[in-house]
Formats: C-alpha cells, sequence, structure tokens
C-alpha cells in the first residue's frame, strides 16, 4: 500500500529525488525498457547476480514500476480521494466514541470492556437531550462507513503499486512506515468489515463485537494520524489552487501541471486512457450515491424507509400499533409464554425497601406518554412512538428514593444474550420521559417489543431500553 | 542530527511520531487481543489486508482487463496510440453499472446470499428478498446504462452520416 516514504513528500533528508526515478528501471546496467510496454519483452539483464537482484528486483512482475499501466494512478488522483477519507473517518471515529459513551459503559453491568484503561478518558454522562441524539450520531456513523467503502477501496488501489515497492525495506525509516501502513490497511478493512457483517447479522468475526470494534478502531487510528500527518503536505500540494478543476478537465494520463514527483505512482508507461479522471471519480461517487439510497431510508424511518432496499431494515414488520422495528424477537432471545404471562410480577428495589407489582399495579399508577425512537447501534432507527407507562423516577419513589433519584440496575427475564441486564445512569432515570413502557402507540406492548413492561429511555441506544423487565434496582452499586 | 537522518532515512520528528503511534497500537492492542482467540483476530486483521490486496484487487483488475479486451478489440499499447480522448470505446457503460453493482454486493453480500439463518427469527422481517432485489437493481443499473448508450448513438448518428 502506499508505504508513507516520508522522502516523497520532498521533505526528504538522505536521497534526494533525482536518483529514484532510474533507480529501478536502470539497475544492473540495464537500459530502461523501450518496448511495447510489455515487461516480459525486457531483455534479462546478464550480469544482475544477487547483488543486483537485491537491488532491483525481479525482472518481471508487481515490483516493476512497468507493470502498472494504468493512466489514472498518481498522487492527484490518491489526494482526491484521501482528502474524501480525511474528513469521513475521523467523523467515523468521533461518532464511533460517542456510541461507546452512549453506552455508559463505565456504570457496572454495561461494561463490555473492562481492560479499557485511559482508551475511555473522555467518557461522560450520556445527554437524554435532544432525545434523537443517539438516532443522529449512530444513523450517520453506519450510514457513512457504508458509503465511504468505495471511496476506501478507490484509495487503495490508486496506491497498490507502493506496496510492491522494491527494495521492500530501504531504511529503518521505511521499514517502521510500511509497518504503520499495515496497521493502517489491516485497520481500515477489520473496522469496515467487522462493521458491514454487524449490522447484517452475520457474526462470524472472532469475539464480541464491542471489543473487537472499539480497540480496533484504536489501533487504525494511531496509524491512520501518523499517515495524514506524513501525507497531508503532498495532499494539499496537489489539491491547492483549482487544482480539482484543472485536472478534471484534463484528460487521463496526462497531468495537468508536472508532478514533481510521482511517489511511485504513475505508471512510466501508462496504457491508453479508457476513463477520465472525471469519469473515475464519478464512478467511485456513484458507487457511493448507490449505497447511500439503499441504505439511509432504514435510519430516516417513514416513508423513506421504503428506500433502504438492501438495509437490514428496509422493510415494515406490519401493520398496526406494534408495527415497527424489533431488534430482537422474544423467541430469538428465549422469552418463554410463563415468564411473560400472568404470573409475571417486577421487583423493585431500593434505599432497603423492596415492592412486588403486577401488571394491573402499575397500570393503575399515574400513567405518563412520551414521544420517543428506537435506535440501534447497527444504525437503523424508528421514528417517534408514542410510549405510556409509569415514569421511573415514580417507580423510584415506590421504594424510597422520593426525590433525585439514583441509577437504575435492569434485569430482563431475557435468559441469554449480552444485554439482559443494563445499568441506567441517574440523569437518565430523572428525565421525566424516562418510562417504565406498559403500552405504544394505544396499544399493549406486543411480545416482541417487550411486554409485559420495558424500559424507553430518550436518546437511549436501544439495547439499553430492556425489554421484558423483571426487576429494578435503584441505587446501590450504580 | 543529519547523520541521524542519514542512518535512519528520516528526521527525528518521524521516529518520534512512529513510536508515539506504535505505543498507542501495543496499548490498544494488548486489549484487542486479549479474547478468547487472540490468534484469530490477528489473522482477521492481517488477513482482510492479505485478501483485499492479494485477492479482491488482482481478481477485479483481472476482470477489468478481460473486459477491455473483449470491448475495445485488440489491445492498444501506449498512451499514444489512441490520442488524448478517453473512453473511445463503450466499456464505460458496462464498466459503471458493473462496479455499482459489485461495491452493493460486497457490502451487502450477507444478507444477499442468505449468510444469516437467524434473520427473520431475530428481526421478523423476510430475510429472503435481498438476492431478487439486488439482482433487479443491476438489471436496473445496466438497463439504464444500455439506455444512455441507445441515447448517445441515436444522437450522433445522424451527425456522424452527415460529415
Amino acid at each position: 500500500m502506499s508505504d508513507g516514504d516520508s522522502k516523497d513528500d520532498g521533505r526528504g533528508s538522505g536521497r534526494g529525488g533525482a536518483d529514484r526515478a532510474p533507480r529501478r528501471r536502470t539497475g544492473g546496467g540495464v537500459p530502461p525498457p523501450v518496448g511495447r510496454g510489455s515487461t516480459l519483452q525486457e531483455p534479462a539483464p546478464s550480469s544482475r547476480g544477487f547483488r543486483g537482484f537485491l537491488r532491483t528486483g525481479p525482472p518481471v512482475g508487481p515490483t516493476r514500476p512497468e507493470f502498472w499501466r494504468s493512466p489514472l494512478r498518481g498522487p492527484w488522483l490518491t489526494s482526491a480521494f484521501g482528502a474524501v477519507l480525511l474528513i469521513g473517518i475521523p467523523v467515523l471515529f468521533v461518532t464511533g466514541l460517542l456510541s461507546y459513551a452512549a453506552y455508559n459503559p463505565d456504570l457496572g453491568a454495561n461494561d463490555k470492556t473492562p481492560d479499557r484503561g485511559w482508551l475511555g478518558f473522555y467518557l461522560f454522562a450520556w445527554p437524554t437531550d435532544p432525545h434523537w441524539l443517539y438516532r443522529l450520531t449512530q444513523g450517520v456513523h453506519v450510514t457513512l462507513g457504508i458509503v465511504l467503502v468505495p471511496v476506501l477501496l478507490a484509495k487503495l488501489w490508486s496506491v497498490v503499486p507502493r506496496l510492491f515497492t522494491w527494495p521492500p525495506v530501504r531504511s529503518v525509516s521505511h521499514a517502521l512506515e510500511r509497518l504503520s501502513v499495515l496497521l493502517l490497511v489491516g485497520g481500515a478493512l477489520f473496522e469496515f468489515a467487522t462493521g458491514v457483517l454487524n449490522i447484517q447479522l452475520d457474526y462470524v468475526f472472532p469475539g464480541s463485537f464491542y471489543p473487537l470494534h472499539f480497540y480496533g478502531a484504536w489501533v487504525f487510528i494511531g496509524a491512520f494520524v501518523v499517515h495524514v500527518a506524513f501525507r497531508i503536505p503532498l495532499m494539499v500540494r496537489m489539491l491547492r489552487g483549482g487544482g480539482l478543476r484543472e485536472e478534471l478537465r484534463h484528460p487521463a494520463g496526462r497531468a495537468a501541471r508536472p508532478v514533481p514527483d510521482g511517489g511511485g505512482l504513475v505508471a512510466p508507461d501508462p496504457a491508453p486512457p479508457s476513463i477520465s479522471r472525471r469519469g473515475a471519480l464519478s464512478m467511485v461517487g456513484a458507487g457511493s450515491l448507490a449505497l447511500l439510497v439503499v441504505n439511509a431510508g432504514q435510519s430516516i424511518g417513514g416513508s423513506w424507509r421504503v428506500t433502504a432496499l438492501l438495509a437490514p431494515r428496509g422493510q415494515d414488520p406490519g401493520p398496526g400499533p406494534n408495527g415497527f422495528q424489533v431488534n430482537k424477537t422474544a423467541a430469538g432471545v428465549g422469552i418463554r409464554a410463563r415468564d411473560v404471562g400472568p404470573a409475571w410480577r417486577l421487583v423493585l428495589r431500593g434505599a432497603g425497601q423492596e415492592r412486588v407489582l403486577s401488571r394491573a399495579q402499575l397500570l393503575a399508577l399515574p400513567q405518563h406518554r412520551a414521544a420517543l425512537p428506537i435506535a440501534c447501534v447497527e444504525g437503523w432507527s424508528t421514528e417517534d412512538q408514542l410510549w405510556s407507562g409509569v415514569r421511573l423516577r415514580d417507580l423510584a419513589a415506590l421504594v424510597g428514593h422520593p426525590h433525585l433519584p439514583p441509577g437504575v440496575f435492569v434485569q430482563s427475564a431475557q435468559r441469554s444474550g449480552s444485554f439482559r441486564s443494563t445499568t441506567l445512569r441517574d440523569n437518565q432515570v430523572r428525565d421525566p420521559r424516562s418510562l417504565l413502557a406498559l403500552r405504544v402507540n394505544g396499544a399493549d406492548l406486543s411480545p416482541d417489543h417487550g411486554y409485559p413492561a420495558r424500559v424507553i429511555v430518550p436518546a437511549n441506544p436501544g439495547v439499553h431500553n430492556t425489554k421484558w423487565v423483571t426487576r429494578l434496582t435503584f441505587g446501590d452499586g450504580t | 542530527m543529519s547523520s541521524f537522518a542519514t542512518r535512519y532515512g528520516a528526521s527525528p520528528l518521524h521516529l518520534l511520531l512512529v513510536l508515539c503511534s506504535f505505543a498507542l497500537t501495543g496499548y490498544a492492542g494488548i486489549r484487542l487481543l486479549a479474547g478468547d482467540r487472540p490468534w484469530a483476530v490477528v489473522l482477521w486483521f492481517v488477513g482482510a489486508a492479505l485478501l483485499h490486496d492479494l485477492v479482491l484487487l488482482p481478481l477485479y483488475t483481472v476482470t477489468d482487463r478481460a473486459l477491455r479486451t473483449v470491448l475495445d478489440g485488440r489491445p492498444r499499447h501506449r498512451a499514444d496510440d489512441a490520442g488524448s480522448r478517453p473512453s473511445r470505446g463503450r466499456i464505460n457503460y458496462v464498466r459503471v453499472p458493473a462496479f455499482v453493482s459489485g461495491v452493493l454486493f460486497l457490502v451487502h453480500f450477507p444478507l444477499v446470499l442468505g449468510r444469516v439463518d437467524h434473520f427473520t427469527a431475530y428481526t421478523t422481517l423476510p430475510g429472503d428478498v435481498f438476492l431478487g432485489r439486488w439482482l433487479l437493481i443491476t438489471a436496473a443499473l445496466f438497463g439504464l446504462s444500455a439506455l444512455v448508450l441507445l441515447l448517445r448513438l441515436w444522437r450522433s448518428g445522424p451527425r456522424a452520416r452527415h460529415r
């Protein structure tokens, strides 16, 4: 890949650019190939020997600059894709960190990454306002990630000759940079792959998604920052001063402006162009646009949902008050009929007191309404649904927390799955829109939406709106 | 300083930045590999790069080259042969829809190929619609491209005849 060779940035130290261009082509005293582009016709050097091989590499194959024929490649094209990623990747990283914070991993039951150490330095109490906050941040995270896939692929394509650069290692700094680029490329592909698989429920990656995607992001971002630091001067130089329009107007294969140093990307013997630079950029843009069109609807919701033709949540589960997206069904997580039947009871605990309530008793308490969405880490979300039920703070008051209730530990009848219990923070319990919901859109909750009772909290990640709630423990270790 | 640069190959600032990054990588990497299957994670991390660089990229490059040979006839060898006008061949009318359809497949293959057995059990949604949808989108993309090509041919036709 783009083995960030600092010398190519023109900040070079040891060896100037002058001896670079002919290095690989004339090594061993062989004249530059005059052929018809096929490296096969290059006369084999007779007096190469092992040292010659070390210096010039194999006579044919991807280590030879002539092997790469595309007239599109060059620092300008790479810089154009790089500029898009330079904006996109930090947005992905920040929205990802926000999603991590939204899970309140510093609270007992929520922690999937107890070893995070300083990587959670920025954690803060996730707010409940605006109530669509998580819908927005996670919708952007997932949709943008998907949309950037073609750009990432194009960027990697544009720099692939550098993967085969010869000699493979030129200096200590070069070796370190190549290692860093392995982390960069491996990290990017690892993050995109785990993300794309997870949103489609294809859990083939080696372990739990949360630690893999979170720690993987930190491994990646370290290499990303180094790469940006080394490469940004070249990128700015390439794109500065209206270069964009100039290059787009120019046919492929001929740079609008002289490139001071191709950085090993410009083909020395280009094939005839079959697409213009404008065409190549447009094609990648068309790929991104198509992905946007077939995915964004699952995060926007409403009548837009049907446009998300390939997104996992592009279909509505059915009509009626409970006809909105289900994260995981009751059957899917092993809820049995007797867990949520007439014998179901809610146990409230706090401040040394305990209350046990039936659903009828809960319905007899003051009922409140709140219009709140379900927003999933997978990027999909629903429009606001009209929930009704008992305020969490009213329930806290029943067990000895009449004012300023503490956080609450929520447990579900769910027998398996990593989100069968949750800890909510005090700011979430105190919000008047935070409910133990019994009904939605004027009807009882359906079994798949958490009957007999579920938590619903504004701006809370979907899986923390625990369904089939059996026990609420206020304070005490939260 | 300059002797350092000669031996190391770049400025000390370069070394500091790389070491700083590696330290962070180490800190996060230990945690990334702390699960039950550390080798599987390494395999995924490095394998993703190798799979892309040595399989996916060569595969689509070769496909593109084959397509070019088929559609543009005898391959011309040098840029000069073709003049400065790109896209003389009509390859892009195939290339662009194929690329778009390809990235849609690459991103959505788990659902398109029906790999996710528990999809309906988890979501209540039918999981067998995606292959058909992807094929229809692909058909629409190629169809649209054909329409544009027809339009171009039709519009350039009379002029070409008058010349």
